[in-house]
């Protein structure tokens, strides 16, 4: 049910010039980082009007990391779930495996052109801190890359190929020793070397302007979707479908459909061991709204306003917040947010593998298993999108080891 | 007139600076706090900051985070702040007490519900490290109805336009961030922060007391030279993480003898 209040037009309109979307966003950062903050919302505000500045990250889009990428019509699939047409947005095939290189391409841009030299992220699952890693070789910049200690347990493979790639990778000892920590971390870092240094958040959460700029950088997957599906189908899409941790995949799907009424559209988030057992990573669907990494948004914490740990098969989605767009999608009821736990997403996996020869990401794989959900109770002349973010090989030895297999030494 | 406010005339009246101690509610452990804000005051201090136990304590520099992680094993959220602030005002009326944390606690118990507590329990001003101007109209205008200060950060990154405006907004005093960095960090630079003091004293009459990087007698002297106060916070939490299993009597009296050694400097 939209709120009839507000237009479609003013939802994809956000956010203010404070970076609210609704009661959602704005800039809850500590004071010595304002000025940095101003610094990017400014340069950002200009070279965002600049049509050189659009053809320089189109330019890098198209042959560095290779897009448009395709719109696929899993039909095997389809067939196989008796409902509607499934079409795989096919962020897998972009260069490092995933959607996130559309936004480090972006802010490296704005990194070049704030002559900062020293880059900085934080990585969950690894694909962030490799696109990040990527962009910084190719640019000549440093390279940080800060990750809780259990991830670089969990996610071996990309550690060893971010320090292939020159960076730095950073254990963070704190807290949970996960994404949140490892954010807290690159904060605690951009605050001290904030002169020299550009801060790549890779999702679109954080404080204004880093919500906006991630979600345009990332928009180009939903205008690329909606063409695409015009020329394929002939019309838009009933309906898309993607996962959402931090939720820029999600968001860069959504937001160029937003005004087109007829589309529906689904943000999965981490179910973990189930809804009902608390131990997932699902903010939208069991959460508060809180304050968190410079934001207002949902959020898993306790009756203290703690924030509390997640769990997921998935290190890309196991973030106890969400982008401050997607809170703002989901009380205004433009977008409608639903939970996968883990083992309906290894099923997903297993069969987008099997039946259509592509291995998702363990965090797209959470998108495929609501995708077959939601097709069977649809029709086969209606179709969906559903945004294959990342590929899974990055996954295989977490799926390996859940098989009981050992695969280290086999090539 | 406000507790800080008295505190701070008086000092003034005869020419001496602030003394503010930061400790972490509940670090090491919830029985030390009360005991050692006591302990603190004997020893010198004008005013305590307190800091509240969270989860993600952002602007914080690997000691204080510690102490944040300390408390939270005893799992000391806002409300058990509250009770011990509460417990500490039996035996002290005079002493004010800030408060330093982060907005989601806060968020959590509600504006209002937060002020009114706050207020009973006897906290004269709360610094939120999260909320800055922008953002924390909302939250200042309910501890005002209280009379509760809002206490605001200004950094070596704030404009002078900007710190303009953000004193217009403050009450009790101004607390000047010594250095880029998180709490506790070693790149202090005394002569930057007297021309930086100097210039805010243009802009405001509220008392200005400098923080962050603090580590000894001679620091706090040196950096409160052109301040109206100093505050000393990872050097306390660290010796609250070396102590945390000494006896309560013991972490208290060492503790509390590094804010006597600065108060002997600071005169």
């Amino acid at each position: 049910m939209i709120n009839k209040d507000l237009s479609l037009k003013a939802i994809a309109s956000a956010p203010d010039a404070l970076g609210r979307f609704g009661p959602y966003g704005g800039r809850f950062v500590s004071e010595t980082l304002i000025a940095a903050l101003d610094e990017l919302r400014d340069t950002y505000e200009k070279l965002s009007n600049d049509a050189a500045f659009w053809a320089e990250f189109d330019q890098d889009l198209a042959h560095y990391v290779g897009r448009p990428s395709p719109l696929y019509h899993a039909k095997r699939w389809s067939d196989e779930v008796g409902g509607a047409q499934i079409y795989l947005k096919r962020e897998d095939l972009n260069h490092t495996g995933a959607h996130k290189v559309n936004n480090t391409i972006g802010q490296a841009l704005l990194a070049k052109h704030m002559g900062k030299p020293r880059i900085i992220a934080e990585t969950g699952a690894g694909q962030h801190g490799v696109a990040s890693a990527t962009v910084a070789a190719r640019l000549g910049l440093e390279c940080h890359v800060f990750m809780g200690a259990e991830d670089i347990k969990r996610q071996a493979l990309n550690v060893y190929r971010m320090k292939l790639l020159g960076a730095n990778v950073v254990s963070v000892e704190s807290g949970s020793k996960t994404l949140k920590d490892a954010m807290n971390e690159a904060m605690r870092d951009w605050v001290t070397n904030v002169d020299n240094t550009y801060y790549i958040i890779g999702t679109a959460a954080g404080p204004h302007p880093y919500p906006k700029l991630v979600r345009d950088f990332q928009s180009v997957i939903g205008r690329e979707a909606r063409r695409q599906s015009l020329e394929q189908i002939g019309r838009l899409p009933d309906a898309l479908v993607a996962c959402v941790g931090g939720g820029s995949n999600a968001i860069g799907l959504f937001h160029p459909f937003i005004e087109d009424e007829g589309v529906e559209m689904y943000g999965v988030e981490a179910g973990g061991d189930g809804l009902e057992t608390g131990r997932h990573a699902a903010p939208l669907s069991d959460g508060i709204p809180g304050v968190l990494h410079g934001n207002r948004t949902y959020l898993m914490e306790d009756e203290d306003g703690q924030i509390i740990e997640t769990h997921s098969v998935s290190a890309g989605l196991d973030y106890p917040g969400v982008g401050p767009e997607h809170s703002w999608l989901k009380d205004v009821g433009r977008a409608k947010y639903v939970a996968i736990n883990d083992d309906e997403a290894m099923a997903g996996f297993r069969k987008l593998t099997r039946i259509e020869g592509i291995m998702p990401a363990l965090e797209s794989a959470h998108a495929i298993a609501y995708a077959e959900k939601l097709a069977k109770t649809m029709t086969p002349d209606q179709n969906i999108v559903v945004n294959l973010s990342g590929r899974g090989d990055k996954d295989i030895l977490t799926v390996a080891a859940m098989d009981g297999i050992s695969v280290e030494g086999q090539s | 007139m406000s507790r800080i406010a008295q505190v701070m005339a008086d000092l003034k009246a005869s020419n001496r600076k602030a003394l503010v101690p930061y400790i972490v509610a509940g670090d090491p452990t919830p029985s030390h706090t009360v005991a050692l804000m006591h302990g603190l005051v004997e020893a010198g201090a004008d005013i305590i900051e307190l800091g509240v136990p969270f989860s993600d304590p952002m602007a914080e520099g690997p000691s204080i985070a510690r102490g944040h992680e300390r408390a939270l094993e005893y799992r000391v959220g806002l409300r058990h702040v509250l009770d011990m602030v509460t417990e500490f005002r039996t035996n002290d009326s005079k002493t004010p007490v800030v408060l330093m944390g982060y907005a989601n606690p806060i968020e959590r118990m509600g504006y209002d519900v937060f002020s009114e507590r706050a207020y009973v329990a006897g906290i004269d001003g709360v610094l939120t490290v999260d909320l800055p101007p922008e953002e924390s109209g909302a939250l200042a205008e309910t501890l005002q109805d209280r009379g509760i200060d809002t206490i605001f950060l200004v950094s070596p990154t704030t404009s002078d336009q900007r710190a303009k405006e953000i004193v217009k907004n403050a009450s009790g005093y101004i607390y000047y961030v010594s250095l880029k960095g998180v709490t506790g960090a070693a790149n202090l630079d005394v002569d930057e922060v007297s021309e930086r003091i100097n210039l805010l004293r243009s802009y405001t009459d509220l008392p200005l007391c400098v923080g962050f990087g603090i580590k000894d007698a001679e620091s706090a002297k040196a950096v409160s030279s052109a301040a109206d106060g100093a505050v000393v916070g990872s050097v306390l939490v660290n010796a609250c993480g070396e102590l945390a299993h000494a006896p309560v009597s013991e972490l208290v009296s060492q503790v509390s003898a590094i804010i006597g050694d600065m108060r002997s400097a600071l005169g």
